[in-house]
């Protein structure tokens, strides 16, 4: 089969970016939608025109690092789905389909759909984290912690970091991602030391990173690869005001 | 008796093997509190062993300075790892011990890996679980809140620790927090997005290395006091593997070129139950969890090229061959085993699938006994990413698997400290190649990483910088500029050659020698043609690859570009090890040498060895070191599974 892509190309954060359309012929419906793009970018080789870079890495939605905004949607139509679990039998021969980087204030381009998504690494930094050194832990059984407990715990623990949940929202919130983190910690009892300072901090950066505020759109869940709820966020509002109420 | 070459000296405490590591650490040169903010160390990889070495050195007061090929550190392969992490609690009262684990590490690496050094990763086994606990990483529980264990291939006792089917991600998780802690207190300084092209040596120690800014092409050095490599493995080498797209063996590789002796290169880990290569086109494999293995039959027709589907093919038609050939383990047979099995059935014209290249495992007869509601409770999640990837379900029809490549046991040779050859060089996890031996157990590649990176090298690494105080060298010593040039020759070079062959062709072409010759089964002819194939395909990469682009900007083909020169040399170099290697052993199996059941058959007279190779110059013949592996503990023994 073979598809027009219409993708983003950008030099880099300051060049204002266009669209540019490639046909890409010799796809067969197995083909997962990264290697068609792998496919286009060799045929670009070939013809002796620049390739389009975009991050990818494990290929089985588990890194985070893939991600593009596909006819109009974070990670494409498909729900709980990452850019690489994407295949090309979903697609319609002759299809033109339209590539784009995730947009925020908070992930400039590098380059074409490349984009910097440092600010993620930076709010972890901020809090996202239980000051226990190398050596000093206690047996993992001294702490019983229910099952129920640590399933919902996994539940916000899965997120990958990708970044959907920024792009797919209309005020380009990180919330979801936050919330996840601050989720995970503040139902475990090895993250209770340290919960009003980490939800205050945490929050705090996301915004100077100029990511926007939540407004319930739910976007971000529908977007999300791993299906994190948005209970993750009414959680993190919840565990913030009790911070910013009580912590000095 | 295997003579020891002088620069393999193994640094192996003296003592009982229960005593070592403690005597060991009483004995250890320390650095002061208040002096380790005066040393630099440079950490190259943030996955386990890499992350959790960062955070932990960053932890004791040194000045760390951590790299990274991806755009975040939390993106480090170690994430994919599904099934879960050894570690020897005894929590099950099953019986399990250091001792036991020990055993069943050094018996699944089919007796070629050192005794003192898996007898450490055993006993460090069980902190690295209460650490990962109190960072944060919610494993799986039983109701009344203790942590729950799973069984794993190799073992007879249940001590394997989970997190649904994403141990890795969590535990990389949790190094990565603890990572990020260390950023916020100042300690560890992250550069992310940058590919070592080199390790800086000054008379003769590693000082620094110099790096490519991946997203500026810009080309940068580093100084420091020590450094150390947790790059990973070079499963990718064979250009389809499980392992992530933009794993590479360069770090590795550049430290070999550099004078680091780099041992065992032929011992990787082919995987067998991965899902099958669907086309042209195709950039990587899944691994689907061994754990399907418990309930699915492998099999294949009877008759060659038989196309008819699964379901009308009878009963009496089928041959379930690992039920058929090892009735003691049937389709639980380890993971050597399997894989070869089904190469050759598939060999012989008996595969399945539109390529040939692919067995059943079938969940009829399971479905039909248990329920297909018992199956998904089972199995759910991996019935349902199979469907997805293939499109076709595993309920209704047999799954179509086939063996990949997984995990590299080979890598750079380091002594008891994690030390290389090169003094101040330190490799640690999946890059070094010290406790899995010929083949890896499932569930400890996740230990080794967090063993080495948590408890190893925080310790030993004092040992060293005790005896060797700041100097304040900078990056301005000729050595650095010497580096940056040989790396921006070789940069200028694979621009320059401009030819008609993109980077990706090369690589599906060198993969397809390694895995035709260099993969599961290997012989003397097929090695010698291996060795003569990649010579020429190097000739011709040099002559006709065309990368496009420049340097100073962002791209991909370029990076690829010199993963690749590296590939070839070390795709020779494994081929030349296996052929040195007359002998069958765990994941390294020559055809040659195999017991009248076609079982592996070492030869523990002339290989109970590791092979470190030397690096002697280009188109120099590289020479090979032995260490020789002296088993005081655990008795060697053929392996069967009959």
């Amino acid at each position: 089969m073979k598809v027009q892509v219409k993708v983003w190309r950008q030099k880099n954060a300051d060049d204002p970016g266009r669209f540019e359309t490639y046909p890409v012929e010799g796809i067969i419906p197995e083909m997962s939608f990264l290697e068609m793009l792998d496919l286009m970018n060799e045929q670009l080789l070939k013809r002796g025109e620049s390739p389009v870079e975009f991050d990818s890495d494990c290929r089985e939605g588990i890194c985070g690092t893939c991600g593009l905004v596909i006819n109009g949607m974070a990670h494409g139509p498909k729900c709980a789905c990452t850019t690489c679990e994407l295949r090309m039998r979903d697609y319609q021969d002759g299809e033109t389909i339209t590539v784009e980087p995730f947009r925020a204030q908070g992930f400039p381009v590098i380059k074409d759909l490349v984009v910097d998504r440092s600010a993620f690494d930076r709010i972890i930094s901020a809090g996202g984290y239980t000051s226990v050194n190398t050596g000093s832990a206690p047996d993992a059984n001294v702490l019983l912690i229910p099952k129920d407990t640590a399933e919902k715990a996994m539940d916000a623990a899965v997120c990958i970091g990708c970044g959907a949940c920024v792009a797919a929202c209309p005020n380009a919130s990180a919330s979801l991602f936050v919330g996840a983190k601050i989720s995970q910690f503040s139902l475990l009892p090895q993250g209770e030391a340290e919960r009003k300072r980490r939800a205050v901090r945490m929050v705090e950066q996301m915004d100077r990173e100029g990511f926007g505020n939540c407004s319930n759109h739910a976007e971000c869940e529908a977007a999300c690869p791993k299906s994190i709820s948005i209970e993750n966020i009414a959680r993190m509002r919840r565990e913030y005001m009790k911070g910013a109420l009580t912590e000095a | 008796m295997i003579a020891k070459s002088p620069l393999l000296d193994a640094k192996i405490p003296d003592g009982p093997i229960q005593e070592k590591w403690a005597n060991h650490k009483a004995s250890i040169g320390l650095v002061n509190p208040a002096n380790k903010r005066k040393y630099t160390i440079i950490v190259v990889g943030t996955g386990l062993a890499g992350g959790a070495a960062a955070a932990t050195m960053g932890e004791l007061g040194y000045n760390v300075l951590n790299f990274c090929i991806q755009d975040s550190p939390r993106r480090a392969h170690s994430v994919a790892a599904q099934g879960g992490i050894n570690a020897a609690k005894n929590y099950q009262n099953d019986g399990d011990s250091v001792w036991r684990l020990f055993y069943d590490t050094v018996k699944g690496g089919d007796y070629r890996a050192r005794e003192a050094n898996v007898y450490r990763l055993a006993e460090l086994s069980a902190n690295i679980i209460d650490q990962s606990v109190a960072a944060g990483v919610p494993f799986a529980r039983e109701y009344g809140g203790t942590l729950a264990n799973r069984s794993f291939g190799g073992a007879q006792v249940s001590r394997t620790f989970y997190a649904r089917g994403q141990t890795g991600q969590q535990l990389l998780l949790g190094a990565y927090s603890a990572l990020m802690r260390q950023v916020d207190a100042g300690r560890v300084k992250l550069f992310a997005r940058r590919e070592m092209l080199d390790v800086v040596l000054v008379e003769g120690r590693a000082r620094g290395i110099v790096c490519r800014n991946l997203a500026t092409g810009e080309i940068e050095t580093y100084a420091a006091d020590a450094v150390c490599i947790a790059t990973g493995g070079y499963s990718t080498v064979y250009f389809l593997s499980t392992n992530a797209v933009n794993c590479n063996a360069t770090a590795a590789w550049r430290c070999y070129k550099k004078g680091a002796l780099f041992a065992n290169p032929c011992f990787t880990q082919i995987h067998p139950t991965c899902l099958p290569q669907a086309g042209e086109g195709q950039s990587k494999l899944t691994l689907m969890s061994e754990s399907l293995r418990n309930d699915g039959r492998v099999w294949v027709p009877k008759k060659k090229g038989d196309k008819r589907p699964p379901q009308e093919i009878p009963e009496d038609e089928r041959d379930y061959f690992l039920e058929r050939k090892y009735p003691a383990f049937g389709n639980l047979a380890p993971r050597d085993i399997s894989s070869r099995a089904a190469k050759e059935a598939c060999d012989a014209g008996y595969g399945v699938g539109p390529t040939g290249f692919s067995v059943y495992l079938d969940f009829a007869e399971a479905i039909g006994r248990l329920g297909e509601s018992v199956i998904r409770e089972r199995y759910g999640n991996l019935f349902a990413m199979y469907h997805e990837i293939t499109d076709e379900n595993p309920f209704k029809q047999p799954m179509r698997i086939y063996p990949a490549p997984h995990y590299t046991m080979g890598g750079i040779w380091v002594d008891y400290n994690l030390m290389t050859t090169i003094p101040g060089l330190y490799a640690l996890g999946e890059a070094n190649f010290s406790d899995h031996g010929a083949n890896r157990l499932g569930a400890s590649a996740l230990m080794q990483g967090l063993a080495d990176g948590y408890f190893v090298i925080p310790a030993t690494i004092s040992d060293f910088l005790a005896e060797h105080r700041p100097d304040g060298l900078t990056t301005n010593h000729d050595a650095f500029t010497e580096s940056v040039k040989a790396v921006q020759e070789q940069v200028k070079q694979l621009l320059g050659v401009n030819g008609s062959k993109t980077v990706r062709e090369f690589h599906v072409e060198l993969g397809r020698i390694m895995w035709e010759k260099v993969g599961m089964a290997r012989n003397e002819p097929g090695l010698k043609e291996a060795i003569s194939d990649i010579q020429a395909l190097r000739d011709e990469y040099w002559k006709n690859v065309r990368v496009g682009g420049v340097n100073e900007d962002m791209n991909k083909s370029l990076e690829f570009a010199g993963r690749m020169a590296d590939f070839l040399d070390l795709g020779e170099l494994m081929a030349q090890d296996a052929l040195e290697r007359a002998e069958s052993c765990g994941g390294h199996f020559r055809e040659e040498y195999q017991t009248e059941d076609g079982e592996a058959l070492r030869e523990d007279d002339k290989f109970c060895h590791v092979t470190a190779w030397e690096y002697k110059g280009e188109g120099q013949a590289p020479e090979a070191h032995l260490e020789p592996l002296e088993f005081e503990n655990v008795k060697l023994t053929q392996r069967s599974y009959k």
